[in-house]
């Protein structure tokens, strides 16, 4: 999903955060990415790369911690992850199943050299 | 090495503008409905339909969303229907500030509701809030019964899905369980409608579910 576009929304909130040092130097990026996002983690890296080159963040690295899709079952309580987005229970196959995490797109935190 | 918390969503610009959008729709009283599909499935068919049967009840008013070309735009003005047609030039969705700057557009004062058309795509406009009140998807019999299935983002995050082009059944391989128990296994809550814009199927139960769903029978009263 225009991951090149993301991976800017991403640099623009980094550069938001950085100090006005211009020595500050970034080592990585954490972002967090929701299963079911639609973000493609290796087409964001990619898009990363591309938009931070020749760039005071040409080097650093965009660390993705892959969110899974995860539900809470209204009718028995479970809270389950699932393998695919078909939403039924795992233990009791109900339907009444709420999202709980996995449609995360969040800039986490950033790694900076002192 | 030191660590800088951020926590902060990638699409918070977007979403702040959503919100706001839905404070000024809520102020002035106007019910929002974005519709989604693929492209071709009936979006621009389904609201004229819509109009032509609910214009003297309620005031609508439609921004379409386009890549190219104000077609679809034309296509409401010739209802005389307050209209106005944004132009992405290449963006596969719209979002919530060409929401807002198409919507400072409009000139009347009085709208009950509100339709965006967006851009004919299954997948991008799913994560883009515009601050309407809900989505409706359109899949089209033609379009294969596996599609909820294959675009389940769009389909848990919408309230309302219609079947459209249900005139085509006879000539066509369409399972119409198959479709709604494949959307049903994404978002069982969906309120399903089979439509067809030529021989007018389910356009006045749709129509009814939108005067009860958008309030707008209890304002008038």
């Amino acid at each position: 999903m225009h991951e090149v576009s993301i991976a800017q929304e991403i640099i623009d909130i980094v550069r938001n955060y950085l100090p006005d040092d211009k020595d500050t130097s970034v080592k990585s990026v954490k972002v967090a990415i929701g299963e079911f996002s639609s973000i493609h983690a290796e087409s964001l890296k990619f898009g990363y790369k591309i938009l931070t080159e020749d760039t005071n963040l040409q080097n650093s690295l965009l660390n993705i911690e892959n969110i899974p899709l995860s539900v809470k079952c209204h009718d028995c309580g479970a809270e389950s992850i699932l393998g695919e987005p078909l939403f039924f229970c795992p233990v009791c196959s109900g339907s009444k199943v709420e999202i709980i995490s996995g449609t995360e797109m969040k800039v986490v935190e950033i790694e900076i050299y002192d | 090495m030191s660590l800088i918390t951020v926590e902060r969503k990638i699409l918070e610009k977007n979403d702040e503008l959503a919100e706001q959008n839905r404070m000024i729709f809520a102020r002035r009283g106007i019910f929002v409905m974005n519709m989604v599909s693929s492209p071709g499935s009936g979006k621009t068919s389904i609201i004229e339909r819509t109009i032509s049967m609910l214009k003297d009840k309620l005031r609508i008013a439609v921004i379409e969303g386009d890549v190219q070309t104000s077609l679809d735009a034309e296509r409401i003005d010739a209802l005389n229907i307050p209209v106005v047609q944004i132009v992405t030039n290449g963006s596969c969705h719209l979002d919530a500030p060409l929401v807002r700057d198409a919507f400072s557009k409009f000139t009347d004062d009085k709208i009950d509701i509100l339709f965006i058309e967006n851009v004919g795509n299954l997948v991008c406009p799913a994560a883009y809030d515009l601050g309407e009140a809900m989505k409706t998807v359109i899949i089209s019999t033609t379009e294969g019964d596996d599609k909820p299935l294959k675009y389940p983002a769009m389909f848990r995050n919408s309230e309302v899905l219609i079947i459209n082009k249900t005139d085509l059944l006879p000539y066509i391989n369409c399972k119409i369980d198959d479709i709604i128990h494949n959307a049903k296994s994404i978002n069982p809550d969906l309120k399903i409608f089979q439509t067809s814009c030529e021989t007018q199927e389910g356009i006045s139960e749709w129509c009814d579910y939108l005067i009860a769903r958008s309030g707008t029978n209890e304002k008038k009263n």
